[in-house]
């Protein structure tokens, strides 16, 4: 049995012993967890600026000299990419995945820690090779996040020769390192969990983080190939993805290739690749919610089984991101069928959000504003998702802000409130310290009203018909001034979101240094990861003896308890009447 | 409670900008009415939905929000509200893509008696080709693509004999005909969208796909390319003009059919020499141009470039603004020859030995140099000019003379005539030269360029 690596232990661990094994070459998920998030959120301010950038284009336009078409497409192009994955898939997976899974699940480690390790390091190379594209000539690829062939590897596209290369070669690495890595959290939650922690009992965050990594590890395969075709197609003139093409004035080589073979390889990875990042969000802001609301999660069945149905249907949408691209129509139909029926199971979660806080006892502390804001700009960006996932309706509002504010509103705003709220919550595990109220607050405040602020107007943009992906509108007749008004008002409140994340910052670094100490389990939490013997936990997690699982995750409140939540470790009290049959008698 | 309070702000407030907002639909000129109808719809069922849970968790907020000695309910499930929302969700999703689908079976079928015209999108312009008195298009293929027959015409295809071949930028439909509009690239992805249309595609080098409408309204409406196609994406603008129907024919009727294009009798530069004696009064006996006269080089400029340019100073679009000093004295000279003139002149200066002009711009060409990535999209790495963009040939054109034509669009002289579709392209793009000094760096970087291989190239390809 797989206990043997994490079983109970009387003899010491092989614990480490120098600084580089400690906090360099470590093999302790803890230590993973936070090196993959200082490097997903150290590459994740980058992509901010290229941002802050390329707003500054839109919303002035014919002011920055350094500013021009190549460059904006290059901004828009890295911006996209860094924060769909190497920001959140990295932080949702590598992140709070490498972190959260054996404490919560009651293992010692992840099943394979060297290789866990050697996943970190691999990222990191990834994240090194996309921002070497910024000392190539030609600079990084302009082809916009998607890579769309042909234009992504033919001249009149900034980087076409290097950047594209650098970009495909980023992606495969980075796909390697996921793949070691999501094996492990696989495994670990398949083969690790502690004694009593039946699947049914693993708290929400383990389930959208569980089934996620599921996702990912079936998904990104299909990007490995078309980075491979692609890479191909341009170093040695195959021509997978490439037709006969007339390019810049001259007949080139190609034939026979096609290039919406791509589009469906990017986005049988690309949608799922969505719900890669929704799904960890999903898990981790239900436990939010249920913790400061002293309320077990509503309906924890169904939200397991709508993590569940959503993964699975996210795997035959995909081409619902193509209903202009010119594949046949008829596909129409079945693809704007499949993803409105994904709008079931995702309302039942948001339904569920909502009726946890029914009745319960909402402390409004900084993690639940987060998980608050969370359903308010999910509930936004998922009712825009509707417009889009119905084919006709996505007709006139395709390739236009529309679909830009969705997707910020429902990917980008949303699980981005979720990292905010999930960091001050387990701030005080990891660290040992309280993060500073105050700053927090600000910082929630700004933050969320900030982005309301730049993303609804984007939607009426769209309406009006703005297209996306230009670098500037010039003279357009059905585009009226108060257009571009808007713009100017988008740009600053852009800016405004930007610099706040300096509180953020400042709090993280400050408090970890001069916080108040932190008491174990400051939010009276049930979950094993507040019951460990050391905070922050020390290598091994539990001592010499493993914990034991009694209970699910969600004993808040129990009438008859003494305290109003119950931790998962400890035994039933006969006196105490058991939570209907939540898995307690699984 | 601040957050309740600022939750239901932000429901009241977006509801209020939903409905105040300035920005909406263009004014629908097409049959996909039924499109906006299916957005209403949904704005509905999502707007009540935005509404209604947001504002049941403001309250959630205010009314359970922790007291001293208040306790939760404990409360793991409760199946029958559970399945009574699964249950109205889907009826509001049924609601909502019941119609679409409808629609879209309407988007599908196209109408038997719908009209063809092939639209030709190409980095970074469009072009258009109808079907001529057969209804039916000649075959195509990129393959065959060259700036003799730019649509790639099968030239053995009888079919294609009579297609009308219309490369200005402009579609013509007629009023209350549906149309099947079938869309062919011959170099990246790009889409066709005219926004009061409604439906838009996109154009893929490799097939051929297509859109149908009805156009509704008669007037002129922007085309836009909607799908990331390079660097001047966002300048690839058209019009389409929506006609009444014989004023529709009598334009087709005007235009010139690709057996036109091809059987024009062979040029002749002997003749050309002889007309070209006026002209090198002021641009040179080798057609090396004159500073003094204000007169660029011609020789080494590719025809098709010519042929436009002499064809905009006879239609007005140069030559005509108010501010363009020495385009005007252009126009008479133009206005002599006809088209077999044209055609000779041309091929008489493609005989002329390539021109090294003086150089009297200063600038700094390495600051040059960065903002030449953009203008080398279209004009080509070496300036060597690249037909399928439309890019002049810029190298030994004579740095005073591109200076002072930079200027001009920068200024609005050149560019501002609603039919001349480069010069308009060209006045968008000069938004990357921000000010004289940018344009005088560019021209510095320009007088270095005119021998890299890529110029060698077009030296014999372009023309």
């Amino acid at each position: 049995m797989a206990y043997v690596a994490i079983a109970d232990r009387d003899t010491h661990l092989h614990d480490p012993q120098t600084f580089v094994t400690k906090y360099i070459w470590s093999q302790d998920h803890k230590v993973i967890a936070i090196q993959y998030s200082l490097i997903a959120i150290g590459v994740g301010l980058v992509a901010l600026v290229l941002s802050g950038m390329m707003r500054l284009q839109l919303g002035f336009p014919d002011t920055f000299s350094f500013i021009t078409p190549n460059n904006y497409l290059q901004f828009i192009t890295m911006h996209g990419m860094i924060m769909v994955i190497y920001l959140l898939t990295a932080l949702f997976l590598g992140g709070f995945g490498n972190y959260l899974i054996p404490l919560m699940v009651g293992a010692r480690d992840m099943v394979f820690p060297y290789m866990n390790m050697l996943s970190v390091w691999v990222y990191l190379l990834a994240v090194l090779v996309l921002l070497a594209s910024y000392f190539v000539p030609g600079g990084p690829t302009g082809a916009g996040w998607t890579l769309y062939p042909p234009q992504a590897i033919l001249p009149g596209t900034a980087g076409a020769s290097w950047g594209i290369i650098l970009m495909l070669v980023s992606l495969a690495i980075f796909i390697v390192a996921f793949t070691m890595g999501g094996l492990n959290y696989v495994c670990t939650v398949l083969q690790a969990r502690c004694r009593g922690m039946t699947l049914m009992r693993m708290p929400l965050s383990i389930w959208g983080i569980f089934m996620a990594t599921i996702l990912g590890l079936l998904a990104f395969p299909a990007l490995l190939v078309s980075a491979i075709m692609m890479i191909l197609d341009s170093l040695i003139g195959t021509s997978f993805f490439m037709p006969a093409i007339v390019s810049m004035g001259e007949q080139l080589a190609y034939e026979g290739g096609s290039p919406i073979l791509f589009q469906h390889l990017f986005w049988f990875f690309g949608h799922p690749e969505v719900y890669i990042v929704a799904l960890p969000a999903f898990g981790i802001v239900s436990d939010l919610l249920s913790v400061h609301a002293r309320k077990n999660i509503f309906g924890y069945r169904m939200m397991v089984w709508a993590i569940l149905a959503i993964g699975g249907l996210s795997f035959v949408v995909w081409a619902h991101h193509m209903y202009v691209s010119g594949m046949n129509p008829y596909f129409g139909f079945f693809f704007a069928t499949t993803t409105l029926i994904i709008a079931v199971p995702t309302a039942i979660k948001v339904y569920n959000w909502v009726l946890t806080l029914w009745h319960g006892d909402i402390h409004l502390r900084v993690p639940m504003l987060f998980a608050i804001g969370f359903i308010f700009t999910f509930i936004h960006g998922g009712l825009t998702g509707l417009f889009l996932g119905n084919v006709t309706v996505d007709l006139p509002l395709s390739d236009t802000y529309f679909v830009v504010g969705h997707f910020h509103m429902v990917m980008g705003v949303s699980p981005i409130l979720v990292v905010f709220g999930a960091i001050y919550h387990w701030f005080p595990k990891i660290t040992g310290k309280m993060y500073n109220e105050t700053l927090g607050k600000w910082h929630f405040w700004l933050t969320f009203l900030g982005t309301y602020s730049i993303y609804l107007p984007m939607h009426y943009l769209g309406i009006l018909g703005v297209p996306r992906r230009y670098f500037a509108l010039g003279e357009t007749e059905f585009i009226p001034d108060s257009a571009h008004i808007a713009n100017e008002s988008i740009t600053i409140s852009a800016l405004i979101v930007a610099v706040v994340q300096i509180l953020f910052i400042i709090n993280m670094v400050w408090s970890t240094w001069r916080g108040q100490k932190a008491d174990p389990n400051p939010w009276g939490a049930t979950t094993l990861e507040w019951q460990t013997p050391d905070t922050p936990p020390k290598h091994g997690n539990w001592g010499p003896k493993l914990p034991e699982v009694y209970r699910w995750a969600y004993d808040f409140s129990v009438p008859g308890a003494a305290r109003d939540f119950i931790p998962q470790n400890e035994p039933l009290d006969p006196k105490i009447a058991p939570g209907r049959d939540h898995g307690v008698h699984a | 409670m601040s957050l309740a309070v600022v939750l239901i702000l932000l429901v009241v407030g977006s509801v209020i900008f939903h409905f105040l907002s300035p920005w909406w639909f263009t004014p629908i000129a097409s049959n996909w009415g039924m499109m906006d109808t299916t957005v209403d719809i949904t704005f509905w069922v999502t707007g009540i939905v935005f509404v209604a849970v947001n504002l049941f968790m403001a309250y959630a907020i205010i009314r359970f929000r922790h007291r001293q000695g208040q306790r939760a309910k404990y409360e793991p499930e409760n199946k029958k509200l559970e399945w009574w929302l699964t249950v109205i969700t889907t009826i509001g999703v049924v609601a909502m893509l019941t119609p679409g689908l409808f629609v879209w079976a309407d988007f599908v079928a196209v109408p038997k008696d719908a009209a063809i015209v092939e639209v030709v999108g190409r980095q970074w312009n469009w072009s258009f080709r109808y079907p001529g008195d057969d209804g039916v298009l000649g075959a195509s293929s990129a393959k065959l693509t060259t700036p003799d027959n730019p649509f790639g015409i099968d030239p053995q295809d009888a079919a294609g004999q009579d297609d009308v071949v219309v490369s200005d930028q402009e579609l013509r439909l007629p009023l209350d005909r549906p149309v099947k509009l079938l869309l062919r690239s011959t170099d990246v992805l790009h889409n066709f969208t005219v926004p009061q249309f409604r439906v838009k595609m996109d154009l893929v080098p490799g097939m051929v796909t297509y859109v149908w409408l009805t156009p509704t309204k008669t007037g002129t409406f922007e085309i836009l390319c909607e799908e990331l196609c390079g660097l001047a994406h966002f300048a690839m603008r058209g019009k389409v003009i929506v006609d009444e129907p014989d004023a529709y024919a009598t334009w087709l009727a005007q235009q010139r059919s690709f057996a036109g294009t091809q059987s024009l009798a062979a040029a002749d530069p002997v003749a050309g020499q002889v007309s070209y004696a006026t002209c090198a009064a002021c641009h040179g006996a080798q057609g090396e141009g004159n500073v003094l006269l204000n007169a660029p080089a011609l020789a080494g400029q590719p025809g098709w470039y010519i042929d436009r340019q002499l064809a905009n100073f006879r239609k007005g679009l140069r030559g005509a603004a108010p501010g363009d000093t020495f385009g005007p004295q252009m126009v008479g000279f133009a206005s002599i020859l006809d088209a077999a003139a044209t055609r000779n002149l041309i091929a008489y200066l493609q005989t002329l030995p390539d021109p090294r002009p003086e150089q009297s711009v200063s600038g700094d060409a390495s600051a040059g140099a960065r903002l030449y990535d953009t203008c080398a999209g279209c004009h080509g790495v070496d300036g060597q000019g690249i037909w399928t963009s439309n890019g002049p040939r810029l190298a030994n054109l004579g740095d005073w003379y591109l200076e002072r034509q930079l200027k001009y669009f920068k200024q609005g002289v050149r560019g501002k005539h609603p039919q001349d579709f480069h010069g308009a392209q060209m006045a968008l793009l000069m938004g990357t030269l921000r000010d004289d000094r940018a344009i005088a760096d560019v021209v510095a970087y320009i007088n270095t360029l005119g021998s890299g291989p890529a110029m060698a190239a077009a030296g014999t390809a372009a023309r």
